[in-house]
């Protein structure tokens, strides 16, 4: 079996802030249409691996590269325009903005706006909310329909590469299941995802592949035949 | 029945005063929402425009007044270009980025002086604004009406631009959340520039408004417009358009009434009674006259 052609691929990636590292050289691949988790206590070390992505963390060491582009030195807005495309943590919704309005910044980082009506219709169907509620103002929203909004932004910027940092953190079970079910979905289109997440026996079970990280560093790889194994899973953590 | 008259007259001539420092509001909000930034050198933006008016003085009047607009936009960029953005770059804090706006601020006012002299330039460009025709007992001067059609147009052109267009809505997110927009695609600098532009086609506006009822041009000229502006901005509340307008319209009409009604003997003492007002506003509204309204709606978690 041939290995997928890679998407993203990180190599040696470090984080530090001030001086203070916070990720100590990371090695991962995601390879076109894989979903990839990365899980981890809080301070892992995380949100800065997706933030040093995206040119928006200070990286002293290492590379990133998409499709074999590196994006080493690029600012964020270049490397969104690249198609790598963020859902931060705690959503970054502009509420006082409507949720069109939300909607239609995700078109920014679009290389080109042929096909977006498609797009836009995609999304509908996968958001309805999204749809329905257009002439809200987004601060209106749920939590859960914020998510899904953050989500829909990210999309119509037709992303080759989908970055989600904890979608589902203050979301109830039952539409945090609907939102991995979307994942899917997405990745059906053939958009690469690299999911970080705080619920680990969820992501491990759901992801492709699921690298556990602690104090900056990858530990442990899991597939989904190893969700059950929370033995291995604690080590790592408590690691 | 003198007073009467007065009063009429007082409110006429504040009004214009008003819509100016709207304006001047509104550049500066602008900016200010954008980049965090109270850009001090706003002024020297006017003042330049001022220059420019008096030295083209007998050209013709379009020309004139487009030499005006391009030189002051120039100016405004260049603001950005030279000053502002190698700071941010290298990581300057808000307070040295504050500063920097003093800096750039006194040194255009040192190179006005060396360049045109202390004494002054006199504008004449639309000095014919200055005729009145008479309502009811009151002068009105053609200056006010221009003054406040224009404002009206020109704020309603910026509120169009920021509401309706593409650019406009990667403005008002920057404005927000300038992190996250950068993150979503939006170029971050094309948006500082743009809002930049836009402060700067506002700054030459009050440029020939201003120097017809105030035609002499000197380095200084600027720094009580901006002054004013910016307390107009504070009370108003800075993070909108439209409530930065109406503080600055507020602060212009009361201090142009209070001019024409104190005698000229305690005019003296007019920054002081305006000031105090402002200081009781922030006191019982402290997020503005106009912005107050707006806390039950923007926390939402």
């Amino acid at each position: 079996m041939s290995e997928p052609e890679a998407a993203l691929e990180l190599e040696g990636l470090e984080v530090a802030y001030r001086g203070v590292p916070a990720v100590r050289g990371i090695d991962l691949t995601v390879g076109r249409g894989e979903i990839v988790g990365l899980v981890g206590p809080n301070g892992a070390g995380k949100s800065s691996t997706l933030h040093a992505i995206m040119g928006a963390a200070p990286s002293p060491r290492g590379d990133v590269r998409l499709y074999g582009r590196s994006l080493r030195g690029l600012s964020p807005e270049r490397v969104a325009r690249l198609g790598v495309a963020l859902v931060p943590e705690g959503r970054h919704i502009y509420s006082s903005l409507t949720v069109e309005e939300n909607l239609r910044l995700g078109y920014a980082a679009r290389r080109s706006h042929d096909g977006l009506d498609e797009d836009v219709a995609w999304v509908h169907a996968l958001f309805p909310v999204v749809h329905e509620f257009e002439s809200r103002k987004a601060g209106a929203l749920s939590g859960g329909q914020q998510q899904q909004l953050a989500i829909a932004r990210a999309l119509v910027a037709k992303p080759d590469v989908l970055l989600l940092d904890e979608p589902s953190l203050g979301l109830a079970p039952t539409i945090v299941e609907r939102l991995f079910e979307t994942l899917g979905e997405i990745r059906d289109r053939g958009v690469s995802i690299l999911l970080v997440e705080q619920r680990a026996q969820l992501t491990i079970a759901f992801a492709d592949r699921t690298h556990v990280i602690a104090n900056g560093a990858l530990k442990l790889t899991l597939g989904p035949q190893d969700a059950g194994d929370t033995a291995r899973l604690t080590a790592a953590y408590l690691s | 029945m003198l007073a009467a008259v007065n009063w009429g007259q007082a409110i006429a001539d504040a009004i214009a005063l008003g819509a100016l420092y709207g304006l001047v509001a509104v550049g500066i909000g602008l900016v200010f929402g954008v980049l965090r930034l109270v850009n001090f050198a706003y002024g020297e933006l006017i003042t330049a425009g001022a220059y420019v008016l008096a030295y083209t003085y007998g050209w013709p009047r379009p020309i004139s007044i487009l030499l005006c607009v391009g030189a002051v936009v120039a100016l405004a960029l260049a603001q950005e270009l030279v000053a502002f953005r190698p700071l941010r770059r290298g990581g300057a804090t808000p307070a040295t980025m504050l500063v920097a706006t003093f800096a750039v601020s006194f040194l255009l006012q040192a190179i006005y002086l060396l360049a045109f002299g202390s004494r002054g330039q006199i504008v004449g460009t639309l000095g014919r604004l200055n005729s009145a025709f008479t309502v009811d007992g009151v002068d009105i001067r053609w200056i006010l009406l221009v003054t406040v059609v224009t404002g009206l147009v020109l704020l309603g052109a910026t509120a169009a631009v920021l509401e309706r267009t593409s650019v406009g809505l990667h403005i008002r997110a920057a404005a927000t959340d300038f992190r996250t927009s950068r993150l979503l695609g939006v170029r971050a600098n094309r948006v500082i520039m743009l809002s930049f532009v836009i402060s700067g086609v506002l700054a030459a506006a009050v440029s020939v408004l201003y120097t017809v009822s105030n035609p002499l041009v000197q380095p200084t000229m600027g720094v009580p417009i901006t002054i004013f502006a910016l307390v107009g901005v504070v009370v108003g509340g800075m993070d909108r358009l439209w409530s930065a307008a109406l503080g600055g319209f507020a602060v212009g009409l009361v201090y142009g009434l209070f001019s024409d009604v104190m005698s000229s003997t305690s005019s003296v003492y007019l920054p002081a009674v305006v000031y105090g007002l402002v200081i009781v506003v922030l006191l019982l509204r402290p997020a503005g006259l106009f912005g107050a309204w707006r806390s039950a709606q923007v926390e939402r978690v």
